[in-house]
Order: C-alpha cells, then structure tokens, then sequence
C-alpha cells in the first residue's frame, strides 16, 4: 500500500482532484447519500442534544484525568489475563506488534500472517508497511479497506476507505488482483453489490480460518473492566477477534471511556453519526482471555504518537473527543470536492484537518497546509457528535503555522502592512482614495503576484466604483 | 437611539452601493445612522489566517471607534458574526463595543419590521452565507424580508445551505476547490431560474459574482440591502 510520506501540499493535490470528473461524481453521490441519512437518523432522537452534551463532557472528563483511566485498564486488562505494552511513538508500536507476530512461530516454510479488523491506529502508524518489512503479510478484511489493498490505493475516508471507488471499478480491481493473494475472483465476476460482497466473502473466508494471529484497534476501551469494544457492519471484525489464537490491539490512549454506563452514550452517538444506522450490525466486546473461548492469548498496545502533545494543547486537546464517526467529512465541501487523499493523512477531511497537523506537527508541506483546508463553513461543527469546534482549532492552528513555519515571511508582511493601514485612517483613506481614482487601470485578469492570479484565474475581480462609500457619505452628510 | 453604521472595509472600497443602500433604507425606516469616520477593519481576515495579534489590534480600535453607540449596524453577517462572537475574546481592556448586529437582524429583530416598504420586480433566490446562517443563527429573517418586497418571486435556491466556497483567504489558497465549489453555487442559481442571487454579504457576492461573470451564467449578483432599499420610484 502507499504511504503519505512526501505527499505535496493540499491545494497541490486538489488542484489535480478537483479537475477528476469520475472522482467528484463517485464523492457527490456517496457523501449526499450517508448526509441526508445521518439527518434522517439523528432527527428521530428528541434528546440528541443532550447526547452529544453528554459525549462531549465524558471525553473531556476522561482527557482531564487520562493518567488515571489508562492505570486502571492497565491493571483491569493484566488481571483479565492480557498483556499491556506501552508505545511512544509509530516505530515503537510497529516494533512491539512485529516482536509479538514473531513469537507466534511460523518460518520461510509457514509464512507469518495476520488477519486485520478496519483499525485507524494502524493506519495512522503504517503497520502493514512494517509488518511487510519484516517479512509478516497483514491482510485487510474489511470489505472497502480489503478493496484498497489489492489496489495498491490508499484509503480517503476514515468510514468508506474506498468512497472514491464505484463498483465498477471494484469489479475491475477484483477481476485483476484478487488471485496475487489468494483465492481468485469468481469467473465472469458482475458489478452488482452481492457478486462482489460474495467474491469478497470467498476470498477472505480462507483467511480467517488460516489465521494464527489477529490485529485490531479499537472504538473504545472501558477502564473499569478493561474491556475493549469494536463496532463494526460487515462480520469480518467478528471473525478477527474470535478466530486467531492470538490477538494484539493497537488502541490511541484517547479511546479510553471510565464505564460501560458511558459506553450507552457512544453506542447511541456513533452509529446514527457515521453510518446512519440506530445500531451498528456488530459490536464485539473482550476483556483479556477466557479459557475455550477466543483467542488464547490478548496484547493490548497502548498509542501515543502524538496524543499527550496534543492533550498539552488547551484549544486543540477537543480533537481528541473524535469518535471516528466521520460525519463532518460527509457533509465537508471541501472533501467532497478535493476527495480523501488530498489529505495526505489516514485521517482526511476537517477532523484531519486538525488532528493530523498536532499528531505529525506542521513542519512538512502537506501538514502546514491542512490548517488551511477549510473555507471555516461550520458544517463540520453542526454535525460532530462530540461537539468538536473544528473551526476553531482550525484558526488556532493557523496561528501555529504563521508563526512557526518559514514560507509566511511575505503574508506576514503584508498582514502587517494591512493591519498597519487599518489601524491608521488617515493611510486607509489615502490607500483607499488611490485604489478607486486609478479604477480604469485594474485588469480583469492578472498576472503576478500570486494571490492575485489565484483569485483572476478563475474569476473576474468587480470593477472598483468611482468613489468609496467614504467619500460619499462625506460628500452627502455633512 | 444612538446607531453607528459599521460599513466594512470590502463594502466602503468595492460595494460603496451597498453602503448608500444601507443608509437610505434605514434613513427611510426613520433611524438616524451616524459613520463613525475613524473606523476601517473589523480584522477577520488576519485573524482567520492565522495573525491573531494584528486582529487584536483591530479588535481594540473597532471598540474605540463605536465607544458611545447604542448599536453597530452592519450589512455583513460575517462581520457582524466576528465582531460579536470573537472580538470579546481578543480584545483586552478596551471597553465593551456596543451590540453588533447583521443588518437582517436589526430590520427584524430590533426594528420589529419585515414589510420594509420595498419594490423589486424580479425573480430572486437568496444564498444564506455559511456565517449568517451558523454562526448568527439567523434562519428565515432574510426570507421572511424578502417575501415582503412587493413584485419579487423568490425562487429556492438548491443546496442553499452549502459554502460558496469563498471563506476569505481560502479562495486564494485553495483556488481550485474554491472555484469548485463557487461554480456548483452559480449552477444551483442558475437552475432555481432567477435573475439575481441575493445574499447578506458582499464577500460571498464577490467570489460568486466573478464566477458568474467568467462563466458568462445569466444571473447577476446583488448584496439583500440594495433590494430592500429599491422602491417604485427607483423602477
């Protein structure tokens, strides 16, 4: 699968997506389709106000007192029979997973592999990239993110991996590369929804039975029995945690809720949110090991990667409520237009946005620009379930960005000379005064500099009137 | 009543006509607008991009020039949005300014009017901008004026609560999704049938309306207070 790592900045790539017809149309129809069937879902609750009240301050209670809660699970799952590990950082969790596969045996003869539940965190940290470097094949069971793998894609949703594709180019990809890794596609494979999902179904079943080691993440991890919870649709996340003798969960340490009590709350939130369903089709819950009953043998491994910087970050600490639910991408402009892997990021859209740039810092490209991926509409904030303030942090950001990361010298100078103008009204007026007595010079299209041509490339500036509202009012109210 | 017309830099530059409109519908509804001549910025656009400390000293010096006031009146519902929403978070000792309000809201809220006395023959559909709608909250108020205006045919304007897609220093950072999103707005215009978009600010309307005008669409752009200020004498 290919990475993020180098990826050009966000209007780079847009200016590339925006122009892909297939892409914007496949967008359109699958973004509309789940926004008005989440508006559906979440109507039909009289007190969902409430419950993304309620959402908002169980996170941010867990987030003030996260010390705490991640001890307590520590010691809840250890005592549940698993084993916790601790990881500061993408190499070191990549590390742990690969040292724990390893242990499970197998040899050149017996290839290591794992089967994989759809998990952010291990996007998010490439662990299928490490684990291909160490000689292990993780195969994806998701149905989309299994649709992205054999296409040697990246995913560009957080809850449809494969929003860009429509079926018939699942067909295609099917057709061609289902038989590189495993079972092939069934001869004469058809594009309607069940001759895929059945050629999937096919194809993975060997898989699961296969499997010695599954990998997961997790929707949530209940600190007072430290259980872990995944929500899922399709049953392959079933067959993961059950099947494997041996199971490892890579989980955020933001996943972390006190109670089952508050777990009612995200199980009312989550799916109405992201899939537009009153309650998901699967949701499996473990708590270390039981003898005869799944999997021998839990390791959970606690992610930072970035999270307790974010935590020291009194604005932008809200991002760490996310649910994954991904409804602000669906209903995001700018993601249906610029499409997931604009991004750059396992997490696209506005809580990308502002979740990668305090993960990853700002120093790259890609991660400088995603502040400014957003036009600040507010329609991610209306829809988040945990009342995220995307625009918010998304201006705090910026502020991080022109401060910290060269390439601003230029806007800065002249913000302060706009600013320096503004503040002096006698310069204001004279700038003001030039600007309107020079009208008939302004073209309709510019060349340099670049903001300019930016603006004129694409629209026509409006023509300057013969006096500002200034002199008017001066001339006709004195 | 002490009411002081906040004009906007954009307005008092680029859309002087909205201005005069302003005055000349408030004049006529009998409210005696003062401009406070010293004002310039309200310091949105620094302060979106990232350059908070140049907003905070637009955010001081708009407290100075409205000290005094009863009321702000301005025709932009983002300004008005950022002046009473961000201003108080910003700026630091200066003295309170007065309440800021979007022109829409002072005809309905503060005026109690929606018949404002106005003619325009026309067919009409409304964009109500991202800020007036989530951030004012101001819902009907802008439909409710215009269904009031004699001779108009408001036409509903599909997706109408989507972004233009201007969003300030974006539609220069991010051209292509910003006229991206700028040509869909123009297209759901057009398709309502209409011959002028409407909205309650001039930003919007000036991303929009180059659009249009590159895009040769047949429908023109026009700020909601130089149609409320239109009367038969005007036609």
């Amino acid at each position: 699968m290919r990475t993020d790592v180098g990826m050009p900045s966000f209007p780079k790539a847009a200016k590339i997506s925006t122009k892909d017809a297939g892409l914007r149309a496949n967008l359109t129809r699958a973004t509309h389709t789940i926004r008005d069937k989440r508006a559906k879902a979440v109507a039909e609750l009289e007190d969902w106000a409430e419950l993304r009240e309620a959402g908002k301050q169980i996170k941010d209670h867990t987030l003030r007192h996260l010390d705490r809660y991640l001890i307590q699970a520590e010691q809840a799952v250890t005592e549940a029979g698993g084993h916790v590990h601790w990881a500061r950082d993408a190499a070191e969790a990549n590390r742990i997973v690969a040292d724990l596969v390893k242990a499970t045996g197998g040899n050149d003869d017996q290839p290591r592999e794992v089967v994989k539940v759809k998990s952010m965190a291990t996007q998010e940290i490439g662990l299928n990239e490490a684990l291909a470097a160490e000689g292990i094949t993780a195969y994806e069971t998701d149905l989309a993110e299994l649709i992205v793998q054999l296409g040697d894609d990246r995913p560009s949703h957080i809850l449809v991996p494969a929003i860009h594709r429509n079926r018939t180019e699942i067909r295609d990809i099917f057709r061609t590369k289902m038989a590189a890794w495993g079972r092939p596609a069934p001869e004469n494979l058809t594009d309607t929804p069940a001759d895929l999902a059945e050629a999937a179904r096919l194809h993975l079943r060997e898989k699961f039975l296969r499997a010695k080691v599954g990998v997961s993440g997790a929707n949530f991890l209940i600190a007072e029995t430290g259980t872990l919870v995944v929500v899922e649709s399709e049953g392959n996340g079933r067959m993961c945690l059950t099947l494997p003798e041996t199971l490892i969960s890579v989980v955020g340490i933001e996943k972390i809720i006190p109670t089952w009590q508050d777990l009612e709350v995200f199980l009312q939130l989550l799916p109405r949110s992201s899939t537009a369903e009153r309650m998901n089709p699967y949701t499996s819950t473990w708590t270390g090991t039981t003898d005869g009953d799944g999997p021998s043998d839990f390791h959970l491994v606690l992610l930072d990667n970035g999270r307790t910087d974010t935590l020291a970050d009194e604005v932008g600490r809200q991002a760490l409520r996310c649910i994954r639910c991904s409804a602000c991408l669906n209903v995001c402009p700018v993601y249906e237009r610029a499409g997931g892997h604009a991004y750059g990021s396992a997490y696209p859209g506005p809580i990308g946005a502002i979740l990668t740039p305090q993960l990853r810092g700002t120093a790259s490209e890609i991660d400088a620009s995603l502040p400014y991926a957003s036009t600040l509409c507010g329609a991610c904030y209306e829809v988040c379930p945990v009342a995220i303030d995307i625009p918010e942090v998304l201006v705090h950001l910026r502020e991080r960005v022109v401060e910290n990361e060269p390439g601003h010298k230029t806007e800065r100078a002249a913000m302060k000379a706009a600013t320096y103008a503004m503040t002096h009204p006698a310069a204001y007026r004279m700038a003001e005064n030039a600007a309107v007595a020079t009208r008939a010079l302004h073209p309709k299209r510019l060349p340099a500099p670049a903001p300019a041509k930016a603006w004129t490339d694409s629209r026509d500036l409006p023509d300057l009137p013969k006096q500002t509202f200034r002199q008017w009012w001066k001339e006709t109210h004195r | 009543m002490r009411v002081a017309l906040f004009i906007t830099c954009v307005n008092d530059l680029a859309f002087p006509q909205t201005g005069r409109a302003t005055v000349a519908l408030l004049e006529r509804l009998g409210v005696r607008v003062e401009f406070p001549a010293q004002q310039t910025c309200c310091g949105q656009m620094q302060y979106n991009t990232g350059y908070r400390t140049q907003a905070v000293l637009l955010a001081e010096k708009f407290a100075r020039d409205f000290e005094g006031f009863d009321a702000v009146v301005t025709p932009s519902g983002s300004c008005a949005a950022f002046a009473r929403d961000i201003h108080p978070t910003l700026a630091s000792g200066a003295a309170p300014a007065p309440p800021v309000y979007d022109l829409t809201e002072f005809l309905t809220d503060v005026l109690g009017v929606e018949d404002v006395g106005a003619y325009f023959p026309h067919r009409v559909t409304y964009h109500p901008t991202c800020h007036s709608s989530r951030l004012l909250k101001l819902g009907d108020r802008p439909l409710r004026l215009l269904r009031a205006v004699e001779g108009l045919e408001l036409a509903e304007l599909p997706a109408a609560d989507e972004c233009c897609g201007f969003g300030g220093t974006f539609s220069v950072k991010n051209p292509d999704v910003s006229a991206a999103m700028g040509t869909d707005k123009i297209a759901h215009a057009t398709e309502s049938g209409a011959q002028y978009l409407a909205s309650a600010d001039n930003s919007c309307l000036m991303h929009l309306g180059g659009i249009a005008q590159r895009g040769r669409a047949p429908i023109k752009t026009i700020h909601l207070a130089e149609i409320l200020a239109s009367t038969k004498e005007d036609a």
